[in-house]
Formats: C-alpha cells, structure tokens, sequence
C-alpha cells in the first residue's frame, strides 16, 4: 500500500473536522475521495501532507509512519500536495514556481529536465514562462501547480479539487493530464466534490460525510451506488 | 529658506538616510516575513555599536595602523553580533508565539527591545553611560564644490549602497531568496515545496539584524558616542522610513529612508527642533493620506 490512513481526526480548537477517516491508496492506483462542502476532504490531505496536526489515529505511507511529520520533510519522502486553491506564488514567474518546486532536490539538472517535461505536458504554461504567477488564469494556475508536483517528482499526487471554477473544457484536460500522469507510475489521492468526473477516472473511491468515511469501493461500485447517484451524482 | 537645500545639506540628508536604510530594512523583511513589527529591531543596532566598539580595540591591538583591513573587520563583527542576536530573539521569542495572536508577539517585542536596553546597561563592561566611539579610520574632510564632506560620509554612503545591492542580488536571484519571497507569500505553499519555512524566517532575522548591526558601527563612526538606548530614536525613525516606503516591500523602505534622512536634514537646518518632529509628521501625514505607503500593497491590517 502506497498510503494506509486509519481512524483520523484532526481538530481545529474545539471543533473536529474530520473525526475518523479510514481509507487506503494501493500503489499505482488513482483514488478518489468524494464529499458535499466540509464534509473534511482538505482537512484530510492537509493532515497527510503535514500541514494539519493529527489529534488521533494513524497515517502510513510507503510503509513509514509519518503522522504528525513536519510537512516540509514529508516532501523528500515523495509527497506532493497540489492544494486547494492552488496556492500559487503570485510575485514569483511561473519559472521561479517551478524552480522551487524542485527546492528539496540537490541535481539541478534533474530540475531542468522536470521543467521541460512540465513545459511539453502543458505549453500554455512555457509561453508564460516568464509572466508572473499572479497574471495566469484559473485554468493556467492548476496547470502550474500541478507542473510543481511534477517537478517535486513524489511518489503519490495529492490534489484538492484540480476543477474548482475552471471551464468544462479546461476539466477535460486538467483530468486527461492526471490519468497521463498516473500512467507514468505516480499515485494520485484525488479530492472532488465534482464526483461524477472524479469516478470517472479513478480505481477506488471512498465518500467523505461530515467528517467520516461512510462507503468505498471501486470507482464503478460507488458510481451505481444509489445513495451515492443521488447524493453527487444528481441523478 | 531656499539656502538650506544645497549640496551640503543633501550629502547630509543622503548620509543620514543610509543608516536609516539599513535599519528599515530588518523592519521590512522580518514584517514581510512573519508580519511582526519587531520592536527591538532598534537595539540590534544599538548590539552593533556596541560590537564595533569592543571589536575594534582588540584588532587595533593586533593589526595596529592597518586601518582597512580593522574597519572591514570591525564591519563583519558588528553584522554578525546584530545578525545572531536577532536570530536568537526570533528563536527564544517570537518562533514559540508564532502561530498565536499578533498581539502577543508584537507585546513580545517590545518586551525584548527593553530586555537587551536594560540588559546592556546592566552588563559591567558596557554599563549605562555614554562612551566615546573611537576613530575607526582616520577622519579625513574633502570638498567637493561648495559642500565640505569628511570621509565617513562617503563611507556611509557606500557601505550602505554595497550592502543594499548585495540585498537585492541575494532576494531576486538566489534560491534562498526565492524561498524568502515565497515564504512571504504564502507560508502553507512554501512548505508543500519542502522549504522550512523556520529556517528561512530565521534566515531573515539573521541578514535584518545584521544591516542594524552595520548601520550601528557606521552611526558609532559618524556621531561617536554610544549607549545603551542609541537605538530607540534611530529606530523609531527607520521604522517610520519602512511604513512611509510600505512596509515588507524592500525597495520601498530604502526609498522611505531617503526621504526620512533627507527631509530631516533640511528640516533641521532650518530649526533643529523641527528636525527632530518631522519624522513623526511624515508618519501620521503617511497613516492619514496613504496607509500602505509609497510602494505598499493594499492590505487590510499591517499589524
């Protein structure tokens, strides 16, 4: 298993976001965690990538206990964390994002060679090369934060919800691009409340509700699951 | 009225505005970095004068006559003594109330301004009184056109000036100031990028206190008397050039400095009380007309 997460809970103050969350990403595999708004799907890949603290329960990945590491230690062991909102720098250029995606990495030519393949995966973002982080549309920033994660080159990609306020079009490719990036042997944790997008691609699939996960199965088992078509399916 | 606005008086004004400028700019980073108006910024300078001071006597005793070779030295020890107590400060103090109201850190600061005031005062070697600062180089004038300037004034300058650019090249060019920028923007990305941010927040403080810890052996050098609370008024005043040039923006507080330096220098040659006010003026003119400062960005609260 590339990520085992049992019985989690993460609190902020008195109020607990998530309360227990059991879930489990095997190798390869592109997992989906779905959920309606606070359900506490961020709160859950924040607490993965160590920027939340864990109250309870156990995180392992890659067969190393890392609850509670610090998040910026956590990136070396091959975490990549696509976050919500992208979190682009916005006075950096879009090559500066890139560079310091590849902050933990000592070879720098490995670095210029990820940028390249960033460049060629998306090359709407090697003509703003030089633009400023701040100046790059909804869909260009997603594609620059994920072009991070590939630079940072980690085992398994985490994304917080890669089609918030992006054009239907923009989805297509966002989604295409992260199958691609599976297929080149990167896990991916994948956090939507678009859920009908998100089965779509996905091996497994577990539901997120106020702080619990209630139902998993294969991606195909959860789509025909009727609380599930008529939870996030709208159907 | 228009006799006080000649080449002497902006020599002065561009003199005293360099020391500002170093001092503005520890305020500016570290508020850009961690948004902590770090109160004892001042006495990092004042731990400058002081390591100059001591240093110099030692080196003079080793390397007498080599007055180059003593003042670089002097120069480096001074930057090292306000650069580590700064760090120090930022770790026993401000890294333990970091993620806690920015009241309790800025109360904080304050707290440690007055420690290292009353500390240093306290110390037998440095004591509560005024010292006379020595010489460091000979003090040589040279007129230039109608203005009189002694050396240090050039020295001043152009310390400051190398300082400054080796600031600029540090932030816009180099990894870590790229990690710098990045912390000051968005803590949470930077940690998913593998930065710690705590070492880069330290970082900050190290390169703040050590332009102070500079800007203190030039002050010493320039009006050669020092105490422990030479560094309330001067960095007060750097603090009010920072808010003026919009404080976390770098090239703004050397902008701010500038004008600080050179606007008292007229304003006392014209009534040296005034000179004295008009820093205070320039601040609440800047609160009053425009909060965020020359350079500043728009945001919602500065402290």
């Amino acid at each position: 298993m590339m990520l085992v997460v049992k019985n989690l809970k993460v609190s902020y103050g008195k109020i607990e976001a998530i309360k227990d969350v059991s879930f489990e990403v095997p190798d390869g595999k592109i997992v989906t965690l779905i959920g309606a708004n606070g359900a506490g799907k961020t709160t859950t890949l924040r607490a993965i990538s160590g920027l939340e603290k864990c109250a309870a329960g156990s995180i392992e990945f890659d067969g190393k206990n890392i609850t509670n590491m610090e998040a910026h230690k956590l990136v070396p062991l091959g975490i990549s964390h696509v976050p919500e909102g992208r979190k682009i720098f916005p006075t950096l250029t879009v090559r500066e994002n890139l560079e310091l995606a590849g902050w933990t990495l000592k070879d720098k030519k490995l670095i210029k060679e990820r940028m390249e393949d960033v460049f060629e995966v998306f090359p709407r973002i090697k003509e703003r090369a030089n633009q400023l982080g701040g100046t790059l549309s909804g869909g260009e920033q997603q594609m620059l934060a994920v072009g991070r994660a590939l630079v940072t080159g980690g085992k398994i990609l985490l994304l917080d919800e890669p089609s918030m306020g992006l054009a239907p079009v923009l989805v297509d490719e966002i989604f295409h691009q992260i199958v691609e990036i599976n297929k080149r042997g990167m896990t991916v944790l994948l956090v939507e409340q678009n859920a009908a997008e998100a089965l779509d691609i996905a091996d497994f699939a577990y539901v997120l509700e106020v702080g619990y996960t209630t139902i998993s199965g294969t991606a195909k088992e959860i789509a025909e699951d009727p609380r599930v078509r008529e939870a996030y399916l709208g159907v | 009225m228009g006799s006080i606005f000649n080449a002497q008086q902006i020599v002065n004004g561009l003199q005293v505005g360099s020391i500002y400028a170093l001092i503005a700019l520890g305020y500016t980073m570290v508020y850009g970095i961690v948004r902590l108006i770090n109160f004892a910024h001042g006495d990092f300078f004042m731990i400058g004068a002081y390591a100059a001071y001591g240093s110099f006597f030692i080196f003079n005793s080793m390397l007498a006559g080599k007055h180059g070779s003593i003042a670089f030295l002097v120069l480096i020890v001074s930057m090292l003594a306000g650069g580590l107590i700064a760090m120090l400060a930022n770790q026993l103090a401000y890294k333990p109330l970091r993620y806690k109201p920015k009241l309790s850190s800025l109360i904080t600061a304050i707290g440690v301004s007055m420690f290292l005031e009353y500390f240093f005062s306290a110390l037998p070697m440095i004591g509560p009184s005024y010292r006379s600062f020595p010489d460091i180089i000979p003090k040589v004038q040279i007129s230039l056109g109608s203005a009189t300037i002694s050396n240090y004034v050039v020295i001043d300058i152009v310390v400051a000036a190398v300082l400054m650019i080796g600031l600029t090249f540090l932030v816009r060019k180099t990894a870590l100031g790229k990690a710098m920028r990045a912390v000051s923007q968005d803590k949470d990305a930077a940690r998913l990028m593998g930065i710690d941010i705590e070492k880069v927040i330290g970082f900050t403080f190290l390169i703040g206190g050590s332009f102070a810890g500079a800007a203190g052996l030039l002050a010493g050098m320039t009006y050669p008397r020092i105490f422990p609370y030479m560094g309330i008024q001067p960095g007060l005043k750097a603090f009010i050039a920072a808010v003026l040039g919009g404080i976390g923006n770098i090239p703004g507080a050397v902008l701010g400095a500038y004008i600080m330096g050179l606007a008292e220098t007229f304003a006392s040659a014209y009534n040296s009380l005034l000179g004295e006010g008009i820093a205070f003026a320039i601040l609440i003119i800047v609160l009053l007309v425009r909060p965020r400062g020359l350079l500043g960005e728009k945001v919602a609260d500065k402290i």
